[in-house]
């Protein structure tokens, strides 16, 4: 177990010394964020009704979400490199843990996807958004989303074990996980879409968590959908986990 | 260890859907050889290294590496392999210090060891002074160079080698096998793929040659060589026409029919001494000008020709 964590460790600083050797990278989890609310707020903004909140303050927890859902993007094309470039083997013959290179990938994207949070709140406050809830609550809200982003993480680990290419896992991504963010309570009340979309948005996981982080940082009625959300994530991270460590095991070069 | 196979392999099966990428292999090592696995592209070599690193679970038959079995001790057995595969499997964005570093601690060496050991290897691979550049600056044999360190790192006892030399410059190749070499002079045993014969020829002491998923022939270079026949007599002509006159002219050397490829004659013959100067006297006496004498005897290349070329001939028989 001790190797185990160590193991993880030793690839998660990998990872870190990448990104900070490759700063391009670095543009995904800042300018990309911003990007998005900017878009959003100012070009969408004034055409949707968000029943008396003002859109900002509506669009900032769903941006934050979907910005965690697709942080793991970089786990994705990592995974699918180092299995083109016969790292994986290499690893595969080491003894060392069998879930340590994605367990190593998916820490280091929580510190990344930190920065991106960062940023889009320090955006968002400098553009109108404001907290209407206790301190703790938004540090709850931020757990949560770190948590969101990291089940994700573990999506993306399965897509880039079984696509051909970075390119390949980063498009696959895009496809199943794009939809998922627009049908859902992000950007848009689900009330205003057509009848099997609106069913499909209020029990999407997204919708779920979007309305639990609505709740932790605006103080939205809450319900069940906190921990309806703390458990999506935790199921979605176990499923997808036990998928990509077997898939991990069985791994070939391509 | 010291007597006791190094690597064991009895009746490896391995199918991928219809194929059948291994079709009962056996191999095997003494402690501190070099066993060659010879064969073209898709023979089976890399699906057997797959196998005997653990990577991959045989469809049937066993194996023992270090004395440990693939299958059932394959944790342990990763503490006494290295591997160095087809591709230079090191990380681009760290620089070659720390791709040695990193895979020293995931062989859970001691507190300290992994950046010693990675100091020590860059220094006998002649990588010192490009340990802190980062690896994406390296050129391919340095690469190869910095993969082969990893795959040395924990020192293990036995070594695969899957085509370590393909895709590199003549220089490189030679320094890679000195390397190798080095090893091998320490005790490690090797298991080395190729489909070079001319280093199978110089690194291996036995060679086992694959095709089709099957060890076709096995034994030393020497024993392998003797298999295709003895010595030859190798004769290039200045004129093709003259090849009825030049087979005639050296019938009383022949020990088996002469072969021919254009002005090229081969003749195999029984005995070296005094041949060359006696067949040109023959040639010569014959009025048949020639190019090229020499004496050749049959090298890896024959035995790979001659084994596979039987395979050939049998498959278009079939066909017709």
């Amino acid at each position: 177990m001790s190797t185990g964590i160590s193991d993880t460790l030793v690839l998660a600083k990998r990872n870190f010394l990448r990104i900070a050797r490759a700063p391009d990278l670095l543009l995904a989890f800042t300018v990309q964020p911003i990007m998005f609310v900017l878009l959003f707020a100012y070009v969408f903004g004034g055409a949707i009704e968000t029943g008396g909140q003002s859109y900002i303050n509506f669009l900032i927890p769903g941006i934050l979400v979907q910005t965690m859902a697709f942080g793991g993007f970089v786990t994705a094309m990592g995974i699918a490199e180092d299995l083109r470039k016969g790292l994986v083997d290499r690893f595969r013959s080491l003894p060392m843990s069998r879930s340590a290179v994605l367990a190593g990938r998916t820490l280091s994207d929580i510190v990344t996807n930190a920065i991106s949070i960062t940023v889009m709140l320090v955006v968002g406050v400098i553009i109108g958004f404001g907290f209407e809830s206790p301190f703790l609550h938004v540090v709850a809200g931020i757990l949560l989303l770190l948590l969101f982003g990291y089940a994700f993480s573990w999506v993306f680990a399965f897509i880039g074990l079984t696509s051909s290419s970075p390119e390949a896992a980063q498009s696959l991504g895009f496809i199943v996980i794009f939809p998922l963010t627009f049908v859902s309570s992000a950007f848009v009340p689900p009330e205003t879409m057509p009848g099997a979309l609106q069913w499909f948005a209020e029990w999407n996981p997204f919708s779920i968590t979007v309305n639990a982080i609505r709740a932790l940082f605006i103080g939205d009625p809450a319900g069940n959908t906190v921990w309806g959300a703390v458990a999506w994530s935790i199921g979605i991270a176990a499923v997808f986990g036990v998928l990509a460590v077997a898939k991990y095991k069985r791994a070939v070069v391509r | 260890m010291s007597g006791e196979a190094a690597i064991e392999a009895q009746g490896l099966v391995k199918s991928y859907g219809d194929v059948r990428a291994l079709d009962g292999v056996d191999l095997s090592a003494p402690s501190g050889t070099v066993l060659g696995l010879l064969g073209p592209n898709g023979a089976g070599k890399t699906t057997a290294v797959r196998i005997l690193t653990t990577l991959l679970p045989a469809d049937g038959g066993s194996a023992r590496v270090a004395g440990l079995d693939v299958g059932t001790q394959a944790q342990e057995l990763r503490q006494r392999i290295g591997l160095a595969g087809q591709y230079a499997a090191v990380d681009e964005n760290l620089t070659g210090l720390e791709n040695l570093q990193m895979v020293g601690q995931l062989y859970h060496l001691p507190k300290g060891e992994p950046k010693a050991r990675a100091a020590e290897l860059l220094e006998r691979f002649d990588l010192a002074e490009a340990g802190g550049r980062l690896v994406r600056t390296y050129s391919g044999g340095m690469r190869r160079r910095l993969d082969l360190a990893a795959a040395l790192v924990a020192r293990p006892p036995v070594l695969f080698l899957d085509e370590p030399t393909t895709g590199l410059d003549p220089r490189s190749r030679i320094g890679l096998w000195e390397t190798i070499e080095g090893r091998v002079a320490d005790g490690t045993t090797v298991l080395l793929t190729t489909q070079y014969l001319d280093e199978a020829d110089r690194l291996a002491d036995r060679i086992s040659v694959i095709d089709h998923g099957r060890v076709i022939a096995e034994g030393t270079s020497d024993e392998l060589k003797d298999q295709v026949g003895g010595e030859a007599l190798e004769v290039t002509l200045e004129a093709a026409g003259d090849a009825e006159a030049a087979i005639a002219a050296l019938d009383g050397f022949c020990s088996a029919p002469p072969e021919r490829d254009g002005v090229v004659l081969r003749v195999p013959v029984a005995e070296r001494k005094g041949t060359i100067a006696h067949a040109v006297q023959r040639l010569n006496d014959a009025d048949i000008g020639i190019d090229d004498i020499s004496m050749r005897r049959p090298t890896l290349d024959d035995v790979f020709l001659n084994l596979t070329g039987h395979a050939a001939e049998e498959a278009e028989e079939g066909e017709g």
